[in-house]
């Protein structure tokens, strides 16, 4: 579906701009101006408010980003579990720090606040997918499945 | 000694939560038809009585809360479950929601009978995409076998903020517009979700009623404190041997939390400090660890219950380290609407990452005393008004930490 039609099947929802975000997100890893400005005349708000919207989400991106999107929760109970090594073995396993996207577009490594998974920590997720107790060793076999 | 009792959690395990009819075969909306043989003030006077308090962190007394949104004169009213789980540590309402969905949708559903709603949203936050399926697939399943009526539930997903937690917020994020708490009052019971009378709940709030409504107020009221009846789930990360979740009576103290229920501290290391509620919460020290954990005793030790969080850190932590990276936290989670809040998390992490990195001075923890009280009487909403706990308490608990990384 293009973004045009994903946004209208939304447009009866009454605040429904966020889902809509949601799911234009799911397909293109991130809001592209256009999907900005068509949820702000779908939804009858300026573009402004639209952008205010879109910014502040911690899990919406207005800039492009890689298709997988990783994250490593930073929250206390990771902290303490070794959180810090996670974030080395993944900058080191894909050449690029945290914040950046791999070159061939694969891969976007950002942090997150707890996720809810604390039973067994440090916990990454990508595309919303939970990894618990993650550790160096385990982190090639788990990005293996995405490349 | 406490042991362990299972009310919202009663159906763990026991049933297969995408099959309606596992909720019904252990007696599942016999509760719902019960309230609603009742009068809508009748039910909420026995709701009042049980004196359940708000899972969410606020305890206010949730029969109250109904009695308001009851009253409210309005045709249209709104029930809205808060689902945001934001609270870093905090995953019980995903375990309720995992494996029990029907009897939140239950809990939602008498509520919408005493205060006269229609309609429901679940705000669920948007970290949990397999949650929000299962519950779509449980209200799907409700409406087929018919047993919510005329009540609607809709779903929607938050996207990653702290902030939308706060009832006002989450109201805010429904409407679709960015999470910021609103000026209270006026308060959701009269003016919430587009301006009607709301009832925000907490999913472990939702998830006690019906085995209220079926085994009566008394029953309930009966059960650990008094002030606070009841069990409350807690989830145990950290330095702990058992790192799980618990559903156990509100007169449960923290010690038995952590070395009964917990097991102890791994590699038989010492305790050092617990944090409880969240990252939020205050750091509390061995010496207050025979505190009963509902709300009003751990308000006594300026500690809270909050969500239930309970994270334990040993004596070999650097706590310093740990409260600069909540102070962290709370800079990044601040929504910026309010002056003291986005300048005083900022500010708090600052200082901090400065203490951590070898580079403080004593003046500096005068300056976060002050900053913190500032705070926490400034701040427009619960987020800004707590963030200096972690960092006061740690200061207050455990100065010579902070004198060896400043001298
Ligand atoms: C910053 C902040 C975050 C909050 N996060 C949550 C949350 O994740 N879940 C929740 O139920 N309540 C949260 N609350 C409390 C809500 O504002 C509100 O008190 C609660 O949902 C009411 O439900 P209850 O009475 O059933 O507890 C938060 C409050 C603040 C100030
Ligand atoms: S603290 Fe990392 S998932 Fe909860």
């Amino acid at each position: 579906m293009d973004y045009k039609e994903i946004i209208a099947s939304y447009a009866d929802k009454p605040g429904g701009i966020i889902e809509a975000f949601h799911a234009v997100q799911s397909q293109l890893s991130y809001l592209p101006r256009e999907v900005i400005a068509e949820a702000a005349q779908v939804f009858n708000i300026p573009v402004s408010e639209a952008y205010g919207v879109a910014s502040f989400y911690s899990m919406f991106s207005t800039e492009p980003r890689g298709k997988n999107i990783i994250r490593i929760c930073e929250s206390a109970p990771c902290h303490v579990a070794g959180a810090a090594e996670v974030v080395q073995a993944l900058e080191r396993e894909l050449g690029i720090f945290m914040g950046e996207s791999t070159a061939d577009g694969l891969f976007a490594l950002e942090f997150t606040e707890c996720v809810g998974q604390c039973q067994a920590t440090p916990v990454i997720t990508i595309n919303g997918e939970p990894y618990l107790d993650v550790n160096a060793a385990t982190i090639p076999g788990i990005l293996a499945k995405y490349r | 000694m406490a042991e362990e009792m299972r009310i919202v959690l009663r159906n763990y395990g026991k049933i297969d939560p995408l099959k309606i009819e596992d909720y019904i075969a252990q007696g599942g909306y016999k509760a719902l038809e019960k309230a609603r043989s009742m009068s809508q003030s009748d039910l909420i006077a026995e709701v009042k009585k049980s004196n359940l308090r708000g899972r969410g962190g606020a305890g206010f007394n949730c029969g109250q809360k109904w009695s308001f949104a009851y009253g409210a004169e309005s045709d249209i009213k709104y029930v809205v479950c808060n689902a945001d789980e934001g609270e870093p540590g905090t995953y019980k309402d995903r375990l309720i929601m995992e494996n029990d969905p029907q009897a939140l949708l239950e809990g939602m559903a008498i509520c919408a009978y005493a205060i006269g709603a229609k309609q429901g949203y679940i705000y669920c936050r948007g970290e949990y995409p397999q949650v929000i399926k299962i519950l779509n697939q449980a209200i799907e399943q409700a409406v087929t076998k018919g047993v919510l009526a005329d009540f609607a539930i809709e779903v929607r997903s938050g996207a990653g903020a702290y902030v939308c937690g706060e009832e006002t917020a989450l109201i805010e994020s429904i409407e679709g517009s960015r999470g910021e708490p609103r000026f209270k009052p006026p308060y959701p019971p009269s003016q919430g979700l587009w301006g009607k009378p709301t009832i925000v709940n907490n999913v472990e709030t939702f998830a006690n009623l019906p085995a209220i409504v079926e085994n009566g107020a008394d029953w309930y009221a009966s059960i650990g404190v008094p002030s606070y009846p009841g069990t409350k789930i807690f989830t145990l990360t950290g330095d702990v041997n058992n790192c799980t979740f618990f559903e156990v009576p509100t007169n449960t103290t923290i010690r038995e939390l952590i070395y009964k229920f917990g097991g102890g501290i791994p590699a038989g290391k010492k305790f050092k400090a617990v944090q409880i509620g969240g990252t939020s919460g205050a750091f509390i020290p061995e010496s207050q660890l025979d505190t009963p954990v509902a709300f009003d005793n751990m308000s006594t030790i300026g500690a809270t219950l909050g969500s239930g969080a309970v994270f334990v850190v040993d004596e070999t932590r650097d706590i310093v380290d740990v409260a600069a990276r909540i102070a962290g936290f709370f800079e990044h989670e601040s929504c910026g609407k309010c002056a003291p809040c986005r300048e005083g998390t900022a500010r708090i992490a600052e200082i901090m990452e400065n203490i951590n990195d070898g580079f403080g001075e004593m003046s500096d923890l005068a300056l976060l005393k002050k900053l913190g009280r500032v705070m926490s009487v400034s701040c427009l909403c619960g987020l800004g008004q707590a963030a200096p706990a972690p960092v006061i308490t740690t200061i207050e608990h455990f100065m010579a930490d902070y004198q060896a990384k400043i001298l």
